[in-house]
């Protein structure tokens, strides 16, 4: 049993580069990754507000060994810091979350969202360009039209690649509370924004409205207990959406029933285990994130120390829970007093959701496969990443003798948080962040 | 990276029968609840999360006995009456209605000694009076000053300050902007905040200590 990675159907290695900046700085801490629709391109999200894209190469005879490496592909500046004058606050540039649409003709079409903003942003290639203007010179100054004595017909001549991002939708002034996730609904037309206590519907074509779905705030704030913590829509029935709460539950809402889906069409909910209640029960039980399976008919909840698989049909209790880090139960209050207990894991499924995978403490991940019911850590580390090699498994020591390879649980380190991680939608392809660094794991062929 | 005090204290994580522990827990919360309102614009998860977490402990003491109800003019009010609400709880210290303060005013209610008896404010037991055998020092002082301070508005106040459209932290900020002077445009002057608020994680109560009354220092003089 100790080497998991031969159970498991793949074995990932690391690229030849591990991408990250040359220079941290708290703006290049990645804030969310996300994989596009066909697994092309690979979006990230940092802390100072920028996008940066990544596409992969197009596998050629001459270097099998490159074996559709991602490059950087687009970077812009997606949100800028703002000041909210009424409230005299600073708006984070920090990217929450970036969703991509199904690609529909040569753009690609993404949506980033900060605490309060979301843009839809529009990234097209250009390899041509007009050349030939009767009244404008070649580096586009007007040209004296005494000197124009004849007329020609502009021709489109080839030029570098050129790849360019275009904001072509701003949605402003729905939340007053911090955005925390966003979701494009199956329709491709509509899709949701959701903050700490509403959630917001909105047609892409439309920005100066959107349709309040949910709304959670109580009339009198006083008697706030629980807030919105993720959402998101079903990946194929375009009424139907889940949203996640920080006391642990799921709420599944229909929106061909009333128009403010408060009322709930299933929840669920798992009794608390009394033998493990203590005053952080609440705040371990808070889920994190939320995701459907691709199929729909499951989904996936992160709370601090497990992930969760529930049946839609199934609104008691969850069909599997896998323990992320137990370890960590016993050391609640100090995670406590450091504010690590506030982390918010997120959780991917794989593309045929039959393993799933989630970050931890000291560049751990963990993959869970759900039919084997076996599960392996694994660092993202650049001391262990060398190119092609096989990354090896990783184990905590809970106590007693310490093993060769094993760290202890004392040791971990806690700053180095893996928040954020992707899995390609059809291939054994893995992006990890690790703080500033993104890691992109990649099967072993043969 | 565990403060070495609270790790010994708070090794297991059965409902803690210790109430030296279940008071060190909820001295905590209260300065993250008050330290997290010194930002900019705190995390509402995470303060519901304290909140929540503050108002457990209370109801255990409650029960327990370890937190006496005072007399007969709270007779016939149910406990979670005298239970600190999420929003109280989420407030910043205010003096009054949403306007500048003074800042005279502000420093002196943040460290006002107890001389307002407001009903039920100041219970007695762990809250208003040192344990037989127990020295509470400079720290819970301030965390009870602070309690109290939170508890004193009426409710009516506490409505008025509340604005629907914009949100509990509102009122923070304009406490804030106004206190910093007229000069200093709003960002800079929650920089003071932001840099006083902000401590490497794991330094323990006794570090908050010096926090709260660094912050109070800088209300006081700017």
């Amino acid at each position: 049993m100790k080497c998991f990675s031969r159970y498991l159907p793949y074995i990932f290695r690391p690229p030849n580069t591990i991408l990250s900046s040359s220079c941290h700085t708290e703006a290049d801490i990645i804030s969310t990754v996300e994989f596009n629709h066909t697994g092309e391109l690979l979006a990230t999200g940092d802390k100072g507000g920028r996008v940066v894209i990544f596409q992969r190469e197009q596998e050629s005879k001459n270097q099998v060994h490159r074996r559709g490496e991602y490059n950087v592909y687009s970077t812009f500046q997606s949100h800028e810091p703002e000041f909210d004058y009424l409230k005299s606050l600073e708006i984070e540039e920090k990217i929450n979350k970036i969703r991509w649409l199904p690609q529909q003709n040569a753009a690609y079409f993404l949506l980033s969202t900060n605490d309060k903003t979301v843009k839809l942003w529009k990234v097209s290639e250009r390899d041509k360009r007009p050349e030939g203007y009767n009244l404008k010179d070649e580096e586009g100054r007007l040209r004296d039209p005494a000197t124009i004595t004849t007329l020609r017909v502009p021709v489109l001549r080839p030029m570098d690649l050129m790849v360019e991002a275009t904001p072509r939708r701003v949605f402003a002034n729905a939340h007053t509370y911090h955005i925390n996730s966003i979701s494009v609904n199956s329709d491709y037309e509509t899709y949701m924004s959701a903050d700490d206590l509403r959630i917001n519907l909105w047609n892409f074509e439309i920005t100066n409205q959107s349709f309040n779905i949910v709304d959670i705030k109580p009339a009198n704030m006083e008697e706030l207990t629980e807030v919105i913590t993720a959402a998101e829509f079903h990946p194929h029935h375009c009424n139907t959406f889940v949203y996640s709460s920080s006391k642990g539950t799921i709420r599944l809402c229909d929106m061909r029933a009333p128009a403010l889906c408060d009322r709930h069409t299933k929840f669920f909910e798992e009794p608390e285990d009394p033998s493990n209640r203590s005053f952080f029960s609440e705040i371990i039980s808070s889920i994190s994130d939320v995701k459907f399976s691709h199929s729909g008919r499951y989904i996936m909840t992160r709370d601090y120390l497990t992930v969760k698989v529930w049946d839609l049909n199934m609104e008691n209790r969850p069909i599997e829970t896998y323990q992320v880090h137990d370890y960590l139960r016993s050391k609640l209050c100090s995670l406590y007093e450091n504010d690590c207990i506030f982390d918010k894991f997120e959780c991917v499924w794989n593309g045929s959701d039959s393993v799933i995978m989630t970050g931890s403490y000291n560049n751990f991940f963990r993959m869970f496969d759900r039919n084997t019911k076996r599960d392996v850590t694994l660092e993202a580390s650049r001391e262990n990443s060398k190119p092609r090699a096989i990354l090896k498994p990783r184990k905590v020591c809970v106590g007693g003798k310490r093993r060769k390879d094993e760290i202890s649980v004392d040791s971990l380190d806690f700053s180095k948080k893996i928040l954020h991680t992707a899995w390609h939608p059809s291939e054994n392809i893995i992006a990890v962040a690790a703080t500033n660094n993104l890691y992109i794991f990649q099967d072993k062929v043969n | 990276m565990f403060a070495r005090g609270l790790k010994r204290k708070c090794s297991e994580e059965e409902a803690p029968a210790d109430p030296l522990q279940r008071q060190s827990l909820l001295d905590m919360s209260l300065v993250k609840l008050q330290l997290c309102h010194m930002l900019a614009e705190p995390n509402l998860c995470r303060s519901v999360l304290i909140a929540n977490t503050v108002r457990q402990i209370q109801e255990e003491m409650t029960q327990d006995g370890s937190w006496c109800l005072p007399g007969p003019q709270t007779a016939g009010r149910l406990p979670r009456d005298r239970l600190v609400s999420t929003e109280i709880l989420c407030r910043s210290a205010r003096a009054g209605p949403p306007q500048a303060p003074d800042p005279a005013d502000l420093a002196s209610a943040l460290q006002a000694v107890p001389a307002i008896q407001v009903p039920g404010a100041v219970p007695a037991g762990p809250w208003g009076r040192a344990g037989p055998g127990e020295s509470r020092g400079g720290f819970p002082r301030s965390l009870d000053q602070v309690f109290e301070t939170l508890e004193s508005h009426s409710p009516g106040a506490v409505e008025e300050l509340f604005s629907d459209v914009d949100g509990p932290y509102y009122d923070l900020d304009a406490v804030l902007t106004g206190m910093v002077g007229g000069a200093k445009s709003g960002p800079e002057g929650l920089e003071t905040f932001a840099s006083a608020a902000a401590r490497p994680p794991g330094t323990g109560c006794k570090a908050d200590l010096g926090e709260l009354d660094h912050v109070v220092e800088i209300l006081v003089e700017t």
